[in-house]
């Protein structure tokens, strides 16, 4: 039998439910696999104790056939979920010590399909990332290398450290939120498959806010497959998120037939950006012939605004940034630095709590909404945002998907491009507009860097029209038929 | 446009974040690097567009006016850095 660590999370289920292994089984392999991983820092907390319980509660309800859709599989949590009791900071050194003494909707709902939780993943602080440096706890490091190269690389950002912990096969899937591109882009530089979900459809509560109106939690996973499973068990209506839309939830897995005649795909010109490796292009290229081969139709379409995107998230994001993280201030939750009054409390909390990213964009965002500057930038941005937004509303009429590819160059080196922040930016320039117009996008794994490195493609659906998502994904995993393997595998574990 | 150090102070002290005067030069360096190239904006005919301020077209739902919670306070003070009898402590407000 294989390695129990190298199932992928539907086989670990149909094992789990002939009883070929138990869930206390399947939990260990994967807590060894998380100890052999430490040197990649992918985790902030593990949780082994809890994952043993939790997995001995899925064996008596295996065993009394109570099994839920996610019952025994392991999974890693992304450090912006509150989790009860755990450890939950946003991999901030303001949220210090912060055990939230509740659970995140998102999380209650993997626990209450049956899922096992083996650990906490570092992350970019508060999601503000695209290579997970800014975390207080230090660099991920991604499991694959470049060929014939022993240099770490990032594992991408912001669920960083849930696309290492996946990449390394310690857990079936992990959670990941994505503002602008946080699961998508570590998706891709990790040989992952990473979902964004429409705006709405996962339930925003009990995960500490970034930006509230990007913010999106979704799955990471190695196949398409298991994202669906993933999605069908985190998605659902929250009256606790007013944002929440209440709709019902499909079986996602079910649509995956792997057909995509009479699809049109839709190809914005406006993506071939400036400076694009040739070899981006090309695996770009060869999506577009995998979809023609299978009788989709590719149409040409313009998304005149997407150079604006940037910019527009830019200011958004900040904006939104500086208002959450006003919350943190020493005195209810977290760090706390002694100030003569409470002003200065306050201002030397923040000073000590936040890193350079946060702290430079909670600036930037006190800057955007202040008086006098509100409608040269905010407002500005929101309005560039609708036309983003009509722009992709105009492109669906023609077409029921768009296919670019998900990040602009494979996985970089561990504190390469930290000197400019705009250039970090451009990391996302390619997920940004989906998040600006809450629509549902997917990265799958498509092809190989000429050094060896994993490239994603991503596909952005209709409002909650993930299932065509999926199901166009499924067809792409099949026609790309990635099996490459992380260096970790073949050296890092035992 | 460009911001200069009185400006980096200024939304220094309204985010509430103590910024060293030697830091000062850097940020207001990045911050205006940043707003310059936001500023490519302006070349977006904004002219009778919405801005846009709810992402999914719907009625933001209400609920009864009702407590759903409550009694809950040691949790709540479960992870204040200072707590005395039942509530948060902070460096005296009023002389």
């Amino acid at each position: 039998m294989a390695k129990l660590t190298d199932l992928t999370l539907k086989a670990a289920r149909e094992g789990l439910a002939a009883r070929n292994f138990s869930a206390r089984e399947l939990a260990e392999a994967h807590i060894k696999a998380c100890e052999a991983a430490r040197p990649l820092n992918a985790y902030m907390a593990e949780t082994f104790d809890q994952a043993r319980a939790m997995a001995d509660g899925s064996d008596r309800r295996l065993k009394a056939g109570e099994g839920g859709l996610l019952e025994g599989i392991p999974l890693a949590i992304k450090d912006l979920f509150c989790t009860k009791g755990v450890l939950s900071t946003s991999s901030s050194k303001i949220l210090k010590g912060f055990k939230p003494p509740y659970e995140s909707t998102v999380t209650a709902k993997l626990w209450q399909a049956g899922a096992v939780m083996v650990g906490k993943t570092g992350m970019d602080e508060f999601a503000m990332g695209s290579s997970n440096m800014t975390s207080c706890y230090g660099a991920v490091t991604n499991p694959w290398r470049r060929k014939g190269d022993n240099k770490p690389l990032v594992p991408g950002g912001s669920s960083g450290g849930s696309a290492a912990a996946v990449a390394a096969r310690t857990c079936l899937g992990a959670t990941g939120t994505d503002t602008g591109g946080s699961i998508r882009q570590p998706a891709a530089f990790c040989g992952l498959v990473g979902l964004k979900p429409t705006y709405g459809r996962c339930s925003r509560w009990g995960i500490i806010a970034f930006a509230s109106s990007l913010d999106q939690a979704g799955p990471l996973a190695r196949d398409v497959h298991d994202t669906a499973l993933l999605m069908r068990a985190m998605a659902g209506y929250d009256p606790k998120d007013s944002t929440s839309v209440d709709r019902p939830v499909p079986d996602y897995a079910a649509a995956l037939n792997g057909r995509v005649k009479g699809l049109r795909i839709g190809v914005p010109k406006e993506y071939r950006v400036d400076g694009m490796p040739a070899e981006i292009e090309a695996l770009w290229q060869k999506g577009i012939e995998w979809f023609k081969a299978a009788g989709a139709e590719i149409v040409d379409i313009t998304l005149p605004h997407t150079k604006y995107a940037l910019p527009t998230y830019y200011v958004i994001a900040p904006a939104e940034c500086s208002s959450n993280l006003a919350r943190y201030d020493g005195v209810r939750y977290g760090l706390r630095e002694k100030g003569a009054d409470l002003a200065e409390l306050y201002s030397k909390t923040r000073a000590a709590g936040f890193g350079p990213e946060v702290r430079r964009r909670i600036l930037i965002g006190t800057y955007v909404l202040s008086a006098g500057y509100y409608d040269a930038y905010y407002l500005k941005a929101q309005q560039v945002r609708t036309r983003i937004a009509d722009d992709f509303r105009t492109g669906f009429e023609r077409v029921d998907l768009v296919l670019t590819p998900t990040a602009p160059s494979p996985a970089f080196g561990i504190g390469e491009m930290m000197d400019d922040p705009v250039a970090m930016y451009l990391n996302d320039v390619f997920t940004v507009p989906a998040s600006l117009a809450g629509l549902p996008a997917i990265s799958v794994p498509a092809g190989l860097s000429a050094d060896g490195l994993p490239l994603g493609l991503q596909l952005i659906g209709r409002p909650f029209d993930e299932e065509t998502v999926l199901r166009a994904a499924g067809f792409m995993e099949e026609a790309a038929a990635f099996k490459a393997e992380p260096a970790w595998l073949g050296e890092g574990r035992a | 446009m460009a911001i200069d150090r009185a400006t980096v102070l200024k939304i220094a002290r309204l985010a509430r974040i103590e910024v060293r005067p030697e830091e000062c030069d850097h940020l207001a360096k990045e911050i205006s690097g940043i707003l310059a190239w936001v500023e490519q904006l302006g070349e977006v005919d904004t002219r009778n567009v919405e801005p846009m301020t709810s992402v999914v077209a719907m009625e933001l739902p209400r609920r009864a006016d009702e407590v759903t919670d409550g009694n809950i306070r040691d949790a709540i003070l479960a992870n204040a850095p200072e707590v005395e009898g039942g509530f948060f402590v902070v460096p005296k407000v009023v002389e």
